[in-house]
């Protein structure tokens, strides 16, 4: 039997701590039978075992020692699951602000976010965070998922009140679509099965509204073909080929590409992916070209079609940080954007993002999980588009020179809602 | 089209030449099952035409399947790919850890065996085949997973991987684990397989063995595993889901003998993997978690 090809969703949770997000994953997982009998049944052992009832749902992805013991998230958990044509890739992530930087590697990717807050508390500071968050990385679609219904005896104006909040924030914060839906993730209401408590209410699904949204949306960009080159390939015979993975508009045969930051133009004369030679290829495929004429391309140079990135030293970025200690004006770093390394310093801040208020106010330090509005100044000539335009050439980590540790991730340009 | 095992594996490709750029000395290890099969697949296409820029590492617990030995040998030169084993049996008489006994389980003493090959060839970067889908602890875990100068791993303190950025620098003595397979599922590595018609160990496939049943599962009768006076020797049709040590390793009922029934399979499974065959993660909840802070695979 062949099985039919599938499209691939990346779906992050967020939301802040203890409002059900893990709880609502396992509910999904579970009722959509994706849970090998032995996974159901080691997570029934583990709740039996720590006295948490018969079933924890949250242990479905908190798998961790610490994770069960103190009833939170730490990390982002991956889980799978699978329709006919559909294959999720799902990230649970936590919601205590202590692990924001966890929630964005795992928001980073997604297609869709799934929020979750719990309906007696409203939106607290920590879901308007993570929507913040959401935003800035690119997310376009969020599902609400309202969630503990039962806890407010499926209130419909309660349920409103909140929505009422979110809608605001949402459309504020610039998403393209939003979808609320009343759950009770601990009684399985809404999830996958329709609740019978919720009459009033005859929206989707959390899971018929999964099914309705649109894969690969991180691909989606306004820029011209982007290959950042990895790796250089020596070619039986003689010639070279560069290496990486394609992202932007697709790139055929015979384009004319400009190699930066170099600036020389030239063409492709050969695309091969895994499967092998190509006359074109899409974004998110991983190939290597040949080109036309000679050039002394290498990794963390970029090949590029029109509209071309801009070279520069200097630009402007809002950079969410997650270092323990603050990043101040002149202080060096380095800075990882594609396949390139090169040293960065703050050149100047403009300031942190208030999140109640989204606006910026001036700030002389970037600090613990701030959102920062900066011109950073590299020591090489780098090749960027405006993130919202790729998210490839549009983003980029900050690294810490003597610890190797991640300390920022920045998004180049200005979001719009700020 | 693109589908999803296009995606899967461009992805991996891309893992795979980022940490060769980033990192001085990486290496891959090689058990022979299934997944280091694609990886080392997967290896040779992301730097095709030359030849493999690392060699290939098999910790070697002498527990082993002789169809796996044979596939290994076969599939290392098949790659025309450095092989280098490291062998519990030396940390065994070296005295760096308690002999088990002939058929006592080495499963875990391979981490000291591992982390020692890791030292003596200085390498800074490990790449290795196991998937987030197998188990709750490998669900958490960064594709670039950070390891101290000890081998060990922190899932509190695990570095931020946001978007495709992977960054692969450490300082002298520690090391990373990569996992280019990271976002696979089983099914998808069988999908893969098939796809791209692809060798694999005799053993993953139906057919004909002596087995007892010992801990809930089927194990394979030979030298690493000896019947007991209370068991008795069954011949039953048998195909591996993973393949692991002889003696921990459970064998499943099934008469797949193709890789198009293995994927017809795998998609009606209702049992896990590990669940079906594994006994080395069945000690304790989190049996993976506490070989994982070690340094395990
Ligand atoms: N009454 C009620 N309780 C719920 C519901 N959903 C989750 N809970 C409970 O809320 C608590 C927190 O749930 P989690 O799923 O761990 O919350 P989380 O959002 O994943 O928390 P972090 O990952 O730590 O941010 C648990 O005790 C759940 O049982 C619900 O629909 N109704
Ligand atoms: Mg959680």
């Amino acid at each position: 039997m062949k099985l039919a090809t599938k499209d691939l969703l990346r779906l992050a949770t967020v939301g802040s701590v203890d409002d059900g997000k893990s709880t609502l994953i396992g509910r999904l997982l579970v009722d959509t039978r994706q849970l090998f009998d032995d996974q159901l049944d080691a997570v029934q052992a583990a709740s039996e075992r720590r006295g948490v009832g018969d079933l924890d749902l949250s242990f479905v992805t908190d798998g961790l020692r610490a994770e069960r013991e103190q009833g939170i998230t730490i990390d982002v958990a991956y889980r799978y699951a699978s329709t006919p044509t559909r294959k999720f890739i799902i990230a649970d992530c936590p919601g205590h602000v202590q692990y924001t930087r966890n929630m964005a590697t795992g928001a980073s990717t997604a297609d869709v976010a799934l929020v979750v807050l719990n309906v007696a508390h409203g939106l607290k500071e920590q879901t308007r965070r993570h929507l913040c968050i959401a935003a800035l990385l690119g997310v376009r679609t969020i599902i609400v998922a309202v969630n503990k219904m039962d806890e407010v005896h499926w209130s419909e104006s309660a349920y409103v009140g909140v929505v009422d909040e979110v809608t605001t924030l949402a459309h504020d914060l610039g998403f393209e679509s939003v979808t609320t839906i009343p759950v009770s993730a601990l009684w399985g209401e809404n999830v996958v099965e329709r609740s019978s408590h919720l009459d009033w209410y005859d929206g989707p699904t959390v899971l018929q509204a999964l099914e309705a949204c649109q894969a690969g949306s991180w691909t989606h960009t306004r820029s011209g073909a982007r290959l950042p080159v990895q790796w250089v390939l020596r070619q039986n015979g003689g010639g070279r080929t560069y290496a990486g993975m394609l992202n932007g508009a697709p790139l055929h045969e015979g384009d004319v590409v400009t190699l930066l930051p170099a600036n020389v133009e030239t063409t492709i004369s050969s695309i091969t992916s895994g499967s092998g030679a190509r006359t074109a290829a899409t974004a998110g495929l991983s190939i290597d070209v040949g080109l036309a004429h000679e050039t002394d391309a290498g990794r963390g140079d970029l090949l590029a079609t029109a509209p071309l990135p801009q070279v520069t030293k200097e630009f402007t970025a809002t950079v969410c940080w997650f270092g323990e200690q603050p990043w101040r004006a002149n202080q060096r770093l380095r800075l990882k954007h594609t396949t390139k390394v090169t040293p960065v310093r703050l050149r100047e801040l403009t300031g942190v993002v208030d999140i109640e208020t989204l606006s910026v106010r001036s700030s002389d330090e970037l600090a613990t999980n701030d959102i920062g509005l900066a011109t950073l100044q590299t020591a090489d000539w780098i090749a960027v588009d405006d993130y919202r335009d790729n998210r490839v050439t549009g983003s980029f980590v900050i690294i810490d020179e003597a610890t190797n540790a991640t300390v920022a991730a920045g998004m180049v340009g200005r979001a719009s809602f700020l | 089209m693109t589908d999803h095992l296009d995606l899967l594996e461009s992805h991996a490709i891309f893992i795979l030449r980022e940490v060769v750029a980033e990192c001085e000395r990486p290496v891959l290890l090689f058990s022979g099952g299934k997944d280091s099969a694609v990886l080392l697949h997967l290896a040779a296409k992301a730097f095709a035409p030359q030849s493999l820029p690392f060699p290939v590492l098999h910790i070697d617990t002498g527990q082993n399947f002789p169809e796996v030995i044979e596939f290994r040998d076969d599939a290392v030169e098949r790659h025309g790919a450095r092989l280098l084993v490291a062998s519990v049996q030396d940390s065994i008489d070296q005295g760096k850890v308690a002999d088990p006994g002939p058929m006592g389980p080495r499963n875990r003493l391979q981490t000291v065996t591992l982390l020692d090959a890791i030292t003596e060839h200085g390498f800074d970067a490990a790449f290795g085949g196991a998937r987030r889908d197998e188990d709750k602890a490998r669900a958490k875990e960064r594709i670039l997973s950070f390891r101290d100068a000890f081998g060990q791993w922190d899932p509190r303190q695990q570095r931020p991987e946001l978007w495709q950025l992977y960054q692969g620098k450490v300082n002298a003595g520690e090391h990373l684990r990569a996992f280019p397979l990271s976002d696979w599922t089983e099914l998808d590595i069988w999908q893969y397989i098939e796809r791209e018609e692809m060798a694999l160990p005799r053993i993953y496939f139906a057919h004909e063995r002596d087995v007892v049943r010992r801990d809930g599962m089927y194990l394979a009768v030979g030298p690493h595993v000896t019947p007991r006076a209370d068991e008795t020797v069954e011949r039953l049709v048998v195909r591996f889901r993973t393949v692991g040590d002889a003696n921990l390793t459970g064998a499943v009922l099934s008469d797949a003998s193709t890789l198009a029934a293995i994927v017809d399979e795998i998609s009606r499974a209702n049992v896990s993997e590990r669940g079906a065959t594994r006994g080395d993660d069945k000690f304790s909840e989190t049996a993976m978690e506490d070989r994982k802070r070690e340094g395990y695979f």
